[in-house]
């Protein structure tokens, strides 16, 4: 007897959310099938890769990120050589300079790093804020207002300052919001609903449903991701029809298995560089196969390593 | 096909003896629908109507043991899709690649190099457990034989051959080790069932394409050979992805018994680039591999493989739990500040890793607190001022000269009553999240407080 192979096809896709301007403009989600199940149906326009870099410069950067941006010395020209790197769609600014407890730096200042990036780049842009909930509404809030016409991702809007992020990228300025949520189906949607309530179209919301790197409780990862796909797809839920994008090196770069020098290491551990690829790929490829559309890396030898990965398979 | 519990309640004898333990057969036969009871537990079934549930009520993907003693692996026996359905039971087994092509001291030096990746990560043991011994092109038999002689004496073994005389000669060397013989096809497959059969070894089935595998493994099953596992490298990293979640969903999802058997992905055929491969090994990880092979297995590869395995393998329904004790972290001794929070893995990673960023010397305190996040334990008793009393006069007070307990912010409250349970300490209340730790403890330092 053949085999019998039986479809599983939905009646039910991701929205396609499209971010940034004119031919590098580019579009996450689409997708009407499991991640990489394209014997099943369209993977949409298949995921796509963000670099990250940050208003912090590279001083704190491993030697591979730094020897990639040799020779750039402002943070245009840093953005400039992101857009460039290989296997790359998007470039990610995070504003890490803003943290309160960090280098806390005045709003202003980074407004006008962010825009010397958008300046210096025709790729789209993704902006990420500094985690604190009070500065970013704030900060997040005015980087909209002044990329405006860029049609950029604003990310980072929670629970906490979704009304102030949400109102002003999503509807004051017309750019695409991120509601980042803490690896929880129902804190994802609930988000998503809140959102929309406030008048965010749903076609311009991407969610960040939280991440690990893996080993760190990326259990709840992979099972949110699961859900939140299997409920969009199978049970055409709407408020979880967004595609995903999800920060991948923020997570894995500041876990011990990256950040051990080889002399200060578990034995055998071996240079510290490699061992950071290593988290940075795996937990990429991870979360691609578990249902993010975008992720956001660093390094320019995990951006070539996903980059063909995706190439294999969609 | 799954029976319902009034499809098994019609062939029971409905007695109502209670002999199963059940009131009623009725109640016996829906708990056997759940998989709560084995049919087997009612002494009165005929046996007809044993035989019919027994094909019917069978697991749809069978369990297959590979090595012997300490080295024996227990693959497949899955019943769900997603972890978060139910739990997944036997991890994925991961194993390096030589090959009778490699001369002896690069055969030597890999054979060497597979026992140096081993570690223990929240009470599980971490190493490559298997090798995968490839049949090279222009080698003889006695080579192949001889190589898996020397693997078989560090791991199980997969021997990897189409050739008839090689695998014969292989399986007299290591037949006792229990390995895998990966070679069956549409071509070779009733010599090579023979071979396995009469070794009594798994047999590996491969195809060029889903539906010749499907083809070869129904012939085996006519043949009467069950004991098996399927190869489901392909010609393209793609193709491999297909067969890989198309054969574990039509044994899963759709119910067909003849693709429910363990699967092997060989990576290391699907790319020679070291890192395309470490993500390949994820991918199959989460997508359904129960045997991976690498070309191979470095710390740097092993260190975020083990910890996703270990994430992905965990029962949904059981967090995952540190072992109770004092964990020193940045070079602590026994001067070091002392903080505490609970035994869930997620707490323990986030917080000790917030402890590392912040470079002070400190001694982590874990006491069990029954595997829940710090306001879940404390809401259910399970972290409350006695229990880490108690914990901290028994195992701790011994062993630690310093006197100032960190505790964690969101069970504040417990400060007033640990102070009079713990004379002698200084109890200090911590910021909420444990991202504010780093800040907090510099601050600590730099004002002279600990």
């Amino acid at each position: 007897m053949p085999f019998n192979r039986k479809a599983h096809k939905f009646n039910a896709s991701i929205n396609e959310v499209e971010i940034g301007t004119g031919d590098k403009a580019i579009k996450l989600g689409g997708e009407n099938t499991f991640p990489f199940y394209s014997f099943d149906g369209s993977l949409g326009s298949g995921p796509k890769i963000g670099v990250e870099i940050t208003d912090l410069g590279l001083d704190a950067e491993p030697e591979g990120v730094k020897a990639y941006y040799a020779g750039c010395n402002t943070i245009g020209e840093i953005a400039k050589k992101a857009a460039e790197m290989p296997g790359g769609d998007f470039v990610v600014l995070r504003l890490a300079g803003g943290d309160p407890n960090g280098a806390n730096k005045s709003v202003d200042d980074l407004v006008a790093v962010a825009k010397e990036v958008a300046d210096a780049i025709d790729t789209p842009l993704v902006v990420e804020g500094c985690k604190n909930v009070e500065k970013d509404a704030d900060l997040l809030a005015k980087v909209a207002g002044a990329l405006q016409g860029k049609n950029i991702l604003v990310m980072s809007a929670k629970e906490e300052n979704y009304k102030a992020i949400g109102a002003a990228a999503g509807l004051a300025y017309g750019q695409k919001v991120g509601a980042e949520s803490a690896v929880d189906i129902n804190l994802a949607k609930q988000l998503n609903v809140v959102m929309t309530q406030l008048g965010v179209p749903a076609s311009s919301i991407v969610m960040n449903t939280g991440s690990a790197a893996v080993g760190y409780g990326f259990d709840y990862t992979i099972s949110t991701f699961d859900r939140v796909r299997a409920a969009a797809l199978g049970q055409d839920d709407k408020m979880l029809q967004m595609p995903i994008i999800t920060p991948v090196a923020s997570e894995t770069w500041a876990v011990k298995e990256s950040t051990a020098a080889e002399e200060d290491a578990d034995e055998g551990w071996g240079p510290v560089e490699a061992r950071g690829i290593s988290m940075e790929v795996q937990t990429a490829t991870a979360c691609l196969v578990s249902g993010s559309d975008a992720v956001i890396l660093k390094h320019p030898e995990s951006v070539k390593t996903i980059s063909r990965l995706i190439r294999e398979l969609v | 096909m799954a029976l319902s519990g009034i499809q098994i309640f019609k062939l029971t004898p409905k007695k109502n003896c209670k002999e199963c333990g059940c009131p009623t057969c009725m109640a016996f036969s829906m708990k056997v629908a759940q998989g709560a009871k084995q049919i087997s537990e009612c002494p009165h079934m005929s046996a007809e109507a044993l035989e019919q549930l027994s094909e019917a009520t069978a697991p749809p993907m069978k369990t297959i043991k590979v090595g012997t003693g300490d080295n024996e692996h227990t693959l497949g026996g899955e019943t769900v899709l997603y972890r978060h359905e139910k739990t997944f039971v036997n991890k994925t087994v991961y194993a390096a690649n030589i090959c009778t092509c490699m001369d002896d001291a690069e055969i030597d030096a890999k054979l060497a190099q597979v026992p140096s990746v081993d570690y223990d990560r929240i009470n599980e043991r971490m190493y490559t457990e298997m090798i995968n011994v490839n049949f090279g092109k222009d080698t003889t038999p006695e080579r192949f034989a001889e190589v898996a002689k020397k693997a078989a004496a560090v791991r199980p073994i997969i021997l990897s051959v189409k050739d008839e005389a090689a695998a014969k000669a292989a399986l007299d060397a290591v037949k006792d080790t229990k390995p895998v013989l990966d070679g069956a096809d549409a071509s070779n497959y009733e010599t090579f069932s023979k071979l396995a059969t009469d070794a009594g070894v798994v047999l590996g089935v491969g195809g060029a394409s889903i539906d010749e595998l499907y083809d070869t493994v129904q012939k085996l099953e006519k043949l009467g050979n069950k004991n098996l596992i399927l190869d489901v490298t392909m010609d393209s990293i793609k193709a491999t992805f297909e067969a890989a979640v198309v054969i574990r969903r039509a044994a899963l999802a759709d119910g067909d018994r003849s693709f429910g058997y363990p699967s092997i992905v060989k990576v290391n055929k699907l790319t020679d680039d070291r890192e395309l491969q470490q993500s390949l090994v994820a991918l199959f990880t989460l997508k359904y591999g129960s045997i991976v092979v690498v070309d191979t297995m470095d710390y740097a590869m092993a260190l975020p493989l083990y910890g996703l395995r270990q994430n992905l393998f965990t029962d949904p329904q059981k967090p995952m739990k540190v072992a109770p004790g004092i964990y020193p972290i940045n070079g602590a001794d026994e001067n070091s500040v002392c903080l505490t929070t609970v035994d869930f893995a997620l707490t323990y990673f986030l917080v000790s890793g917030e402890l590392e960023r912040s470079g002070v010397p400190c001694n982590l305190i874990i006491s069990d607190a029954g595997g829940l996040s710090v306001l879940t334990s404390w809401a259910a008793g399970k972290l409350s001022a006695t229990s880490i009393s108690k914990y901290v006069q028994e195992n701790v007070e011994g062993k630690i000269k310093n006197r100032t307990l960190i505790i964690p912010g969101k069970v504040a409250v417990l400060k007033g009553d640990l102070e009079n349970k713990l004379p002698g300490w200084k109890i200090v209340v911590a910021p909420l999240e444990a991202v504010q730790l780093v800040k907090f403890l510099k601050d600590m330092k730099a004002n002279g407080e600990i």
